[in-house]
């Protein structure tokens, strides 16, 4: 697509009004760090761009009793820097913060992240593992989504034409509620996803697990949430029994591909690995936290 | 030519006289030269791996509004099958040509077929969606074993395979086999008393060169055609593209812009004579730039290999025989490196039985170009990993083996001479008494070390030395820089005439202001360019000896230079190279020296490495947590360069061993053409690499230099394989070692 | 197609260029403003080579659109230095022979100098960290880390 329209608007109404009824094919963009890629590699079909960074809405943020409330286009770099968000959701900031590099984090957002809908983004399974909401705006108002019902397939997900995803919402964890993400890649930087974990535990105060979600990615067409993977932690004290069997739950939920960047048996086994680790390091942020 | 020998300027780090530039931007390499006028070029490539061009229309591209010319092979002159040097290989022209812009066959992903200018880059891209071509698609063949197997898929209809005994009746894929050959192998077999033996496999790798290939240029019809490029050798870019265009050397001149990285890569012509018939038929100046995508696909990587090694001792340690068997990808047309891997895998050792056989495998890939060392990283990987298979099965240190049989001054070679005076020996000692092999691993690591040669060349060099009146001169050279030479030529020009290096600026001539230079490559630059400098220098000192004598009056041989300064030894007069280039006017002119040279006598370099691995045995992951590069440099001109050339090195061989390769669809589509997929080594996936630098004199130049370019690929091959099969207790034999190759690895042995 | 007109601030000075809405940053700089300092490596932001900071952020121009520049400051390598005097970081790259080509290396000044901006201390895993998304092919990192943790030190103590 060659881009021969852009607008930057000053509010998600007037985005969305650009969004509806557009005679050529419309496309929102915060960091751009996918959309600008896409648009260079065919050059016939007309792009017009709807640049949110100017709306301050979709670049703020708000922390407060009731949890986070995010401004999808804020970059990576504000988003890992805020001290009071890594506190609460340590793995949201994390997952965050691998995507790319230092000048990509410049650019990259959470809600480009999960817009963009790969299998192999590292923001999604961690919003889902901290149980995040999903704000869209159209010009008929406001719905809510789960974020693992907001991804319906590769590059594909759940909004129409004239929407928006205007905010992410995540509930305050209690004490005891901590979130960790892991991925794996070939070199140590700038590589993408070959499996990635995302894990939220909550331990009450005799150190059980009474609630849990491990969602992964880069092992399906989307990230997945795996309900037997949690099942096999709730009721333990995370021990190594429940750990392993939580990891080869995961392994067997997961329906990863072969392709340049691993095979399918590989990515299955690392899957594993990651819920593996990613669960130790929620259960010690989860105990931190009480 | 002493050992330890006293220099004024040689064997500083200097700050080298580019450097300004290179820090601000200002440097201007290949893509950064626009004229009033330009248009842009851009080429439509295969979409298919093999193919038969069955149709080709370009008149829809050409109606285009803005399009100003097309170009296809038919563009070429006929040209013939007579052989250019281009660089570090040689390619027969109509390959060249061919490989340039496809003839009626299309051979690789990529493989050029139509160029398009236009006024602007997206009209020229437009333009390529425009063509119309029918393709005949053809089953492809992409490694060598599919390649050379009965009934392969060829290539070429006309290749016959040379080298064997009988010539072939029947095609093949095979352009070339080679034998070298020393001693009796059946004997060295029969005496030895352990036998190792694997077949081992590197992956295409490129050189990956940050800057992607590059030229504006300008075709006169009745005057200079001029070309502005990113090249190795400007003086091999002229030749070909003359060549091909049946142009005159002296109608077309070539400016070598600054370098970013070549390795190699830029020792041949791609972009080149393309936008030149562009210009041609356009009247305009024409710029072309390759984007990322057509680097990885449509240059020239370094070859993938299957290699047989077998090597046979003694119970005592001594090596009694060595024999391999070494197929390369070519890629599309002939010319793989396979002769220099044959030359150099056994090289490290003197031993009195060898025997090595080589095959040229022609497969649907890119055709590769020289990649730092070509050919020997590939086979020396093979030798170095059974060294160290061969040091555990005699329960002996692998540095310890090695010296017990390493190649000294007079060790005969299997290429045909004998080795003069070189420096492995040392190197070897260093490694056994370093820090580094000190050092005790830890759980899940492991230690590799192996070993590398590399013949370097001399060839021709053209220097001189213009001086000023105010006693500052230009050094016009021919070597482009890559890596920081002009500093060393202001040493090595600076330190006969004992004046400070500054004072002397080096230039980099295009082909019309200064005489023919061989490309910047096989290690030579500092070597024999180095040479031309010097003998520049000497010519300086001579002249402003004789003017000297001509102001006092005396004959040249009572005047004596020594430190800046002519002395008259029959009086007691002094004049200092500025005072003759302030009276030079009145003595004959301005000073001028010259160094035109067929270097020889380059001195090879000797490297040995170590390295320590820490694997994830969950993962497969590898981590380098250690590695030191040692080499003979003969005499450092510049420390901190030669340490960068060591370091540069040993990091390209780290990427190649662990995450580098070409991944290629069934249908032998590229894959990974990009920075994200290709994976070259970013910094937070090293260590610092420890350097040691060895000098062992090259008798053969004036300060004892060695050239150093190229070596410090060889070893890392190796070096980082064994680490990773010591951690994992696990043979290695196929590179690169990525997460889910090692994982594999341990899986299996479980 | 109609070319856009804008107005923006490129090394602190006031800046005006034309360009058509598919140009990157990267392409106005290098094609409409001559400011070949930014080089291409990829344009695909893998390799750090047009590394640029808009409104102080390091990115790269290859994944910034021209017409984003509207209304804020760009920061290249041609702000950094001047010809009387290079910068800390740039005397310390040519002091430790940390280039070799060289087209790294007005990419890894400028994320060089958003580094020690940020982290005035780092630690050598911080530097090479921050720096991974900056290729180089050449020097195999040793020298350029070197460089950078020494202008750090440098910095800190002329501070």
């Amino acid at each position: 697509m060659a881009v021969v329209a852009y607008n930057a608007p000053q509010s998600v109404q007037e985005a969305v009004a650009l969004l509806s009824g557009s005679a050529i094919k419309t496309k929102v963009m915060a960091g751009g760090t996918d959309l600008i890629i896409q648009s260079k590699s065919q050059t016939i079909e007309p792009l017009q761009i709807v640049d949110l960074k100017r709306i301050a809405e979709m670049m703020g943020y708000t922390l407060t009793d009731a949890g986070l409330s995010l401004g999808p286009s804020m970059c990576c770099a504000e988003f890992t820097a805020l001290q009071d968000v890594k506190a609460l959701y340590p793995g949201l900031v994390e997952a965050a913060y691998l995507i790319g590099s230092t000048q990509v984090q410049g650019r990259a957002s959470i809600g480009g992240n999960l817009c963009n809908s790969s299998p192999a983004a590292d923001t999604i399974p961690a919003l889902i593992a901290v149980g995040a909401q999903c704000v869209i705006a159209s010009a008929a108002g406001e719905r809510r989504v789960a974020v693992e019902d907001f991804v319906t397939g590769v590059g594909r997900n759940c909004m129409q034409p004239g929407e928006l995803l205007q905010r992410i919402l995540v509930a305050r964890p209690d004490p005891g509620t901590r979130d960790a993400y892991l991925r794996f890649i070939p070199r140590t930087e700038m590589d993408i996803a070959v499996a990635g974990a995302g894990v939220s535990v909550t331990l009450d105060h005799q150190g059980l697990c009474s609630a849990a979600r491990v969602a992964l990615g880069a092992v399906a067409p989307t990230a997945i949430l795996v309900a037997a993977a949690a099942a096999a932690l709730i009721g333990t004290s995370i021990d190594e029994t429940a750990v392993a069997k939580a990891a080869a739950a995961a392994s067997a939920a997961a329906s990863p591909i072969s392709d340049r960047r691993g095979t399918s048996e590989f990515r299955r086994h690392i899957v594993g690995v990651l819920v593996k680790r990613a669960t130790l390091i929620a259960k010690e942020r989860a105990l931190a936290s009480l | 030519m002493s050992e330890a020998r006293e220099f004024k300027y040689i064997g500083q780090s200097t700050i080298r006289p580019d450097g300004f530039d290179k820090v601000t931007g200002r440097a201007n390499y290949g893509a950064d030269l626009a004229l009033p006028g330009m248009i842009w070029g851009k080429i439509l490539r295969s979409p298919h791996a093999h193919a038969n061009i069955k149709s080709l229309d370009t008149r829809r591209a050409e109606a285009l509004p803005g399009v100003l010319a097309v170009a296809t092979h038919s563009d070429f002159p006929s040209v013939s099958d007579q052989a250019i040097e281009s660089g570090e290989g040689s390619l027969t022209l109509l390959d060249l040509a061919r490989n340039v812009l496809a003839k009626d066959k299309v051979l690789y992903h990529g493989h050029a077929i139509v160029a398009v200018a236009a006024k602007t880059a997206a009209i020229a891209e437009q333009a390529l969606a425009l063509i119309d071509i029918e393709y005949e698609v053809l089953k492809p063949v992409l490694d060598v074993r599919e390649a050379m197997a009965a009934g392969a898929p060829l290539l070429h209809a006309d290749m016959f395979t040379q080298g064997l005994p009988e010539k072939p009746t029947t095609a093949s894929n095979v352009a070339t086999r080679l034998e070298f050959k020393m001693g009796d192998i059946e004997a060295g077999f029969s005496a030895a008393e352990v036998v190792v033996e694997r077949e081992f496999y590197t992956p295409t790798a490129h050189q990956g060169y940050i800057e992607p290939h590059a030229c504006t240029v300008r075709f006169e019809k009745d005057g200079q055609s001029m070309i502005w490029c990113s090249t190795q050798g400007h003086f091999d870019v002229r030749a070909s593209t003359a060549k091909l265009l049946g142009m005159e050397l002296g109608k077309l001149k070539v400016i070598a812009s600054e370098i970013g990285g070549g390795f190699g890569g830029k020792t041949t012509v791609y972009l080149e004579p393309v936008a030149l018939i562009l210009s041609r038929k356009s009247g305009r100046p024409v710029k072309m730039i390759m984007n990322r995508d057509e680097v990885f696909k449509a240059t020239g990587p370094g070859s993938a290999t299957r290699s047989w090694v077998k090597i046979g001792a003694k119970k005592d340690g001594s090596i009694t025989a060595m024999q391999g068997r070494l197929a390369y990808e070519a890629g599309a047309f002939k010319g793989s490196p396979v002769m220099m891997g044959c030359m150099t895998a056994f090289t490290p050792y003197a031993v009195a039985n060898m025997y090595v056989e080589g095959f040229d495998v022609v497969v649907n890939k890119a055709k590769v170009a020289a990649y730092r060392a070509p050919g020997a990283p590939q086979a020396e990987f093979a030798v170095e990993m059974l060294i160290n298979e061969l040091a555990v099965k005699l329960g002996r240190d692998p540095i310890d083996l090695r010296l017990q049989n390493a190649a000294k001054e007079g060790t005969q070679t299997i290429y045909g001479p004998k080795l003069k005076r070189v420096g492995l020996v040392e190197c070897l000692e260093a490694a056994r008494d370093s820090k580094h092999y000190q050092q005790a691993l830890a759980e899940n690591q492991g230690r590799g070390v192996a070993a590398g040669f590399w013949f370097n060349v001399g060839g021709q060099s053209s220097v001189h030395i213009n001086m000023n009146p105010d006693g500052t001169g230009t050094i016009v050279e021919g070597s482009p820089d890559i890596g920081g030479s002009r500093a060393s030529m202001q040493m090595m020009a600076a330190e006969r005439p004992c004046i400070a290096p500054s004072l002397l600026k080096p230039i980099i001539g295009d082909t019309e202001n200064v005489a023919f230079s061989a490309g910047t490559g096989g290690s030579r630059t500092t070597f024999a360019t180095g040479m031309a400098v010097i003998e520049a220098a000497e010519d300086v000192v001579a002249q402003m000896k004789q003017r000297a004598a001509s102001l006092w009056n005396v004959t040249a041989e009572q005047v004596d230079w020594a430190d800046g300064v002519a002395i008259n030894l029959a009086g007691e007069e002094r004049l200092s190279l500025a005072e003759i280039c302030a009276s030079a006017d009145r003595t004959g002119g301005q000073i001028s020296g010259r160094g035109n040279i067929n270097a020889r006598g380059a001195g090879p370099s000797f490297a040995v490495h170590l390295c320590d691995v820490d694997v994830d045995k969950d993962t497969g992951k590898v981590d380098v947590v250690r590695y030191t590069a040692i080499q003979d440099a003969g005499k450092a001109i510049h420390p901190k360069y030669v340490e960068g050339q060591y370091q540069g090195g040993a990091v390209q061989g780290i990427g190649w061993a662990l995450n580098e390769e070409y991944i290629y669809s069934k249908e032998g589509l590229l894959e990974n053409a990009g920075f994200l997929d290709y994976r070259v080594p970013v910094a937070s996936d090293l260590p610092m690499i420890d350097t040691i630098i060895v000098e062992v004199p090259n008798n053969f130049h004036p300060y004892g230099v060695r050239g150093v370019g190229e070596s410090g690929i060889i070893p890392p091959l190796a070096a980082v394989g064994y680490a990773v099969e010591d951690a994992i207790g696990v043979p290695v034999t196929d590179l690169p070692l990525s997460p889910p190759r090692v994982f594999g690895l341990i899986q299996g042995s479980r | 197609m109609a070319k856009i007109h804008i107005t923006t601030s490129i090394n602190g000075e006031a800046t005006e260029f034309l360009c058509e809405p598919h140009e990157t940053l990267l392409d106005v700089l290098r094609n409409d403003l001559q400011m070949t300092g930014t080089k291409e490596g990829c344009g695909s932001g893998d390799c750090g080579a047009c590394s640029v900071t808009v409104d102080g952020r390091l990115t790269c121009a290859c994944l910034v659109l021209g017409v984003e520049a509207a209304g804020r400051e760009i920061g290249t390598i041609e702000g950094i230095g001047s010809s009387d005097k290079l910068s800390i970081i740039q005397e310390k790259f040519l002091e430790h022979a940390a280039l070799q080509c060289g087209i790294c290396t007005p990419g890894l000044v400028v994320s060089a100098q958003a580094l020690i901006e940020q982290n005035p201390n780092p630690t050598e895993a911080e530097a090479r960290y921050f720096l991974a998304g900056n290729l180089c092919r050449c020097t195999g990192y040793d020298k350029i880390i070197r460089a950078v943790l020494d202008a750090a030190a440098t910095m800190r103590g002329a501070a």
